[in-house]
C-alpha cells in the first residue's frame, strides 16, 4: 500500500528522507539535512532522488541543484560496492600521502576520484580526515588505518581485489 | 529537574564510582579507534562480564583523547590504593595482561600471555605531559562523554547553575571580558567583548551558534573536545545564551565527524532528558533549546557568515561584514558565533573566577590554547599550553624532536590560512599578535612541524591547491587569484619560472590579501608569502638559469 505522497518506486529507503524533512516539519531551511540523509541513505544523489525532494520542500531544482554541487560531501554518480580514501591534508601530505596515492592509483588502474569499471571499488582523496597524530591514513571502506606506507596499502587494497576474484561478483552486498 | 537534583545524581554517581577498587579508562577518541582501541575496550569489557572480578572491584570506563594519538590505544588503570598507571599501544592482548596485573582475583582465570608490561608503559614525567597547563583538556581521560551522570559527577553544570542563581548576564559578559578569553577559531576576537555586543541588541530572537566546522587540514582540536567531553560545550553554550540574551542554539559540526557528531546528539537528547534544555532550565525562568546541523564539507563554512547560511540551507557563501552576525545572524536576528575551544573554556573561567584564568598566558594573549602537533616529530598528538610558550619547547621538548636524524625545517600554523615560521624563530612567544608579526596566524590550532626533507615551494603549492578548491567562487580576488598564484607555482617549480615572475607573484598575493571579501580568501596567500620571506634560496634555485638576468 503506498500513500499518496510516497515515492512511486515503493523504494523503502525513501522513508528515511520523509523522516527528515517530517522532523523539520518540511521546511525549506532542512534543505541541508534531508540532503545529508539523502546522500547517507542512498551513497549517491541521483536526478530522480532530488526532484523527490524538490517537490515535497517546495524548492525550485535549480536551487536545490545550486546547494548540493556546493558541498564535498555530496556525489552524484554512485560509488564502488567497497570505497578507498586516502587522506590528503597536512600532516598526511607531509609524511607522503600523495605517494600512497599514486601506488593505488597504479594498482587500481583507475585516477583518483575514479571506480573500476566493473564497480568494484574506488579511489578517493579527502581533506583531512582528522586523524592527524597517525598520519598518514587510509579509509578502507569505514575502516580507518593509520601510519600507513605505499606498500601497507597497496597490500590492503590487493587483499579486498582479491576477494573480488573469488566471488567474481557473485554476490552484491546492498548497503 | 533543579540543580540540586542534578548535582544528588551526581554525588551519587561519584560515591558508587568511589567504591569500585580499580577503574580502567580506554581512550575511545577517533585517533585510538583507529588504532584499534574498539577491539581493546571489548576485550577488557568481556573481561569484567565474565565475572573474572567482584562487581565493585574493576570497572571499564571509556573516554576521549589522552593525547598522545601516536602511541595509542592508551589505555589508564586508577587504582584506589596505588597511583594512576598509563599504558600505550594497549592491543587485546596487552589489555588482558594490563587487567590480570591489576585485578588480583582475576590472576588465575585470565590466560598468561607472557607480554612484556614494561615495554607499553607510558611515563607520565616525560615533558609531553609535564609541559602542558590544562584547562580545556582538564579532565581527559577522566570522564566518560556518553554519560551525563559521569559529568555531573565531576562537577558538570555547577558552572551554569551558578550563573543563572548568582550572575546577571551583564555581569556574566564583564567576567569573560575580564577574563581576557579571546576567539579560539583564530581571529582572536575578545569573547566577552562579542556576548557583550549581542546582549546590547534589542531583539524578538537571538541564537547561538556553535562553530565546530574544523576545516583545517591538520587540525583536529574541536572535534577532540567534542568527542572527550560534549556537555562542556554544550554548558559553555548555555551560559553564553544566558549572557547574550538567546533562546535557540546550533551546534554545527563538520560531517567528516561522526562521532563527534554522536556524541552532542546524544548529550542534547540526554541534556532535555534531565530538562537541562527546555522551557525551564534547571527550574529557573530561563528558557534555551539547542539542535545540531551537519556540514556537508566546504571549507568556507567555518567563516561565520558563510556558516549562517549554511545553517539556513543555502550555499555556504560568505557575505560582506559589516553587518556583523552580532546585530544581523540568522534569518536576520542577532547571533553570537563561537568556537568549540573557547565555549569549553568558559565553565573553567565561571568556576575559578576572571583573575585565575588571566594568571594564565600573556599580557595580550590570555589562558591556554589546543594544539594538534603532528607531522614529522616523535611525540604527535594533542596538547594544551599556555600562550607564550615558546615554539622551542614545543617542538623540542613537548614533540622531543624531528625523528631519524633529520633536522626541523618549519613549523607551519593556522593551516591554509596561516604561514611557516623557520627555525631562526624557534624561541619566539606563540600568541596572537608574535605569530601575527612572523606572517603567520595563530588559526585554530593545527601545529604541523616539518623536517628538512620538504620542499617549500612544493609546500606552498600545496596550500594553493587547497584554496583553489575550497574557493568558493563569490568574489574575484580569491575565485581567480589563487589559480593565478598557483600556476605561477606551477611554472616556478618546473623550472621556467623567472626573477619577475616572483616578484608578480608576491604581488599578486598582497593584493588576493587586501580584496578578498572573507577570511578566506585574505589569508589564501599566507603559505606563499611566509615560504616566499623565510626560504627565499629556495625559489631562486628553481629559477631558470639561462633568462634569469635579463627578464624583469
Amino acid at each position: 500500500m503506498t500513500k499518496k505522497n510516497d515515492h512511486p518506486s515503493g523504494d523503502e529507503r525513501f522513508k528515511a528522507i520523509d523522516l527528515t524533512m517530517k522532523r523539520f516539519r518540511h521546511e525549506k531551511d532542512a534543505l541541508l539535512e534531508v540532503l545529508n540523509t539523502a546522500q547517507e541513505t542512498f551513497g549517491y544523489l541521483s536526478e530522480d532522488l532530488l526532484i523527490y525532494i524538490s517537490s515535497h520542500l517546495n524548492v525550485p531544482m535549480s536551487q536545490i541543484y545550486g546547494v548540493a554541487t556546493f558541498y564535498h560531501l555530496f556525489t552524484f554518480e554512485p560509488l564502488g560496492e567497497h570505497n578507498c580514501v586516502v587522506c590528503t591534508g597536512t600532516a598526511c601530505y607531509v609524511k607522503g600521502s600523495s605517494t600512497i596515492v599514486e601506488r593505488l592509483a597504479t594498482d587500481l588502474n583507475i585516477e583518483p576520484g575514479g571506480t573500476t569499471a566493473d564497480g568494484f571499488i574506488s579511489l578517493t582523496t579527502a581533506r583531512c580526515l582528522g586523524s592527524c597524530g597517525l598520519a598518514p591514513v587510509i579509509v578502507l571502506d569505514g575502516q580507518v588505518m593509520g601510519k600507513e606506507t605505499p606498500e601497507t596499502s597497496s597490500e590492503s587494497v590487493l587483499e579486498i581485489l582479491a576477494q573480488s576474484t573469488q566471488t567474481e561478483h557473485q554476490e552484491v552486498k546492498a548497503g | 529537574m533543579n540543580y540540586e537534583t542534578l548535582q544528588e545524581l551526581g554525588e551519587q554517581e561519584l560515591e558508587r564510582q568511589e567504591t569500585i577498587e580499580h577503574r580502567i579508562f580506554c581512550c575511545t577518541s577517533t585517533a585510538c579507534l583507529s588504532s584499534g582501541s574498539g577491539a581493546t575496550l571489548n576485550a577488557l569489557k568481556v573481561l569484567v562480564d565474565n565475572g573474572n572480578s567482584d562487581e565493585t572491584e574493576a570497572e571499564i570506563f571509556q573516554t576521549g583523547c589522552m593525547g598522545l594519538c601516536s602511541r595509542g590505544p592508551l589505555v589508564r588503570v586508577d587504582s584506589k590504593e596505588k597511583p594512576d598507571c598509563f599504558y600505550q599501544d594497549v592491543t587485546p592482548d596487552v589489555a588482558n595482561e594490563i587487567f590480570s596485573r591489576h585485578v588480583p582475583s582475576a590472576r588465575n582465570s585470565s590466560p598468561d600471555f607472557e607480554i612484556d608490561l614494561s615495554k607499553h608503559v607510558l611515563p607520565q614525567d616525560i615533558p609531553f605531559f609535564t609541559q602542558q597547563v590544562k584547562v580545556v583538556l582538564n579532565q581527559v581521560g577522566q570522564i566518560d562523554p556518553e554519560n551525563l551522570k559521569d559529568y555531573l559527577a565531576h562537577g558538570g553544570y555547577a558552572a551554569l547553575a551558578h550563573v543563572l542563581e548568582n550572575m546577571t548576564p551583564e555581569q556574566v559578559c564583564a567576567e569573560i571580558e575580564r577574563s581576557g578569553l579571546r576567539g579560539r577559531g583564530g581571529a582572536g576576537f575578545p569573547t566577552g567583548l562579542k556576548w557583550k555586543y549581542v546582549h546590547l541588541e534589542k531583539a524578538e530572537k537571538k541564537f547561538v551558534v556553535v562553530n565546530g566546522d574544523e576545516g583545517d587540514p591538520g587540525a583536529y582540536m574541536d572535534r577532540t573536545i567534542m568527542e572527550y567531553n560534549p556537555h562542556r560545550v554544550l554548558e559553555g553554550m548555555m551560559i553564553a545564551a544566558y549572557a547574550v540574551g538567546a533562546q535557540y542554539g546550533y551546534f554545527y559540526v563538520r560531517g567528516e565527524y561522526p562521532i563527534a557528531v554522536d556524541r552532542i546528539r546524544l548529550a542534547i537528547r540526554d541534556a532535555r532528558r534531565r530538562k537541562i534544555l527546555g522551557k525551564s532550565v534547571m527550574g529557573t525562568e530561563f528558557k534555551f533549546n539547542a539542535d545540531l546541523r551537519i556540514g556537508a564539507g566546504a571549507f568556507v563554512c567555518g567563516e561565520e557568515t558563510a556558516l549562517m547560511h549554511s545553517i539556513e540551507g543555502k550555499r555556504g557563501s560568505p557575505r560582506m561584514r559589516p553587518p556583523y552576525p552580532s546585530t544581523h545572524g540568522l534569518w536576520g536576528f542577532p547571533t553570537v558565533i563561537n568556537n568549540v575551544e573557547t565555549l569549553a573554556n568558559v565553565t573553567s573561567i565561571i568556576n575559578n573566577g576572571a583573575d585565575w584564568y588571566a594568571d594564565i598566558g600573556t599580557e595580550m594573549s590570555k589562558g591556554t590554547k589546543v594544539f594538534a602537533l603532528t607531522g614529522q616529530l616523535k611525540n604527535t598528538g594533542l596538547i594544551e599550553v599556555p600562550l607564550g610558550i615558546s615554539l622551542r619547547e614545543i617542538v623540542y621538548e613537548i614533540g622531543a624532536g624531528v625523528p631519524d636524524g633529520r633536522k626541523f625545517k618549519a613549523a607551519q600554523t593556522g593551516g591554509p590560512s596561516g604561514g611557516c615560521i623557520s627555525d631562526e624563530f624557534l624561541d619566539s612567544p606563540v600568541d596572537y599578535e608574535s605569530l601575527n608579526k612572523l606572517g603567520s596566524i595563530m588559526g585554530s590550532g593545527g601545529l604541523v612541524i616539518i623536517d628538512d626533507s620538504i620542499n617549500m615551494p612544493e609546500f606552498a603549492r600545496f596550500f594553493m591547491d587547497f584554496c583553489v578548491d575550497e574557493s568558493c567562487g563569490k568574489c574575484v580576488p580569491c575565485r581567480v587569484g589563487t589559480v593565478q598564484i598557483r600556476s605561477l607555482l606551477d611554472k616556478i617549480i618546473a623550472g621556467e619560472g623567472t626573477k619577475g615572475d616572483l616578484e608578480k607573484m608576491e604581488k599578486l598575493c598582497m593584493m588576493v590579501k587586501r580584496t578578498s571579501l572573507c577570511g578566506l580568501g585574505q589569508s589564501a596567500p599566507n603559505p606563499v608569502l611566509s615560504t616566499l620571506k623565510y626560504f627565499t634560496h629556495e625559489y631562486e634555485e628553481l629559477l631558470a638559469k639561462d633568462n634569469g638576468n635579463e627578464e624583469a
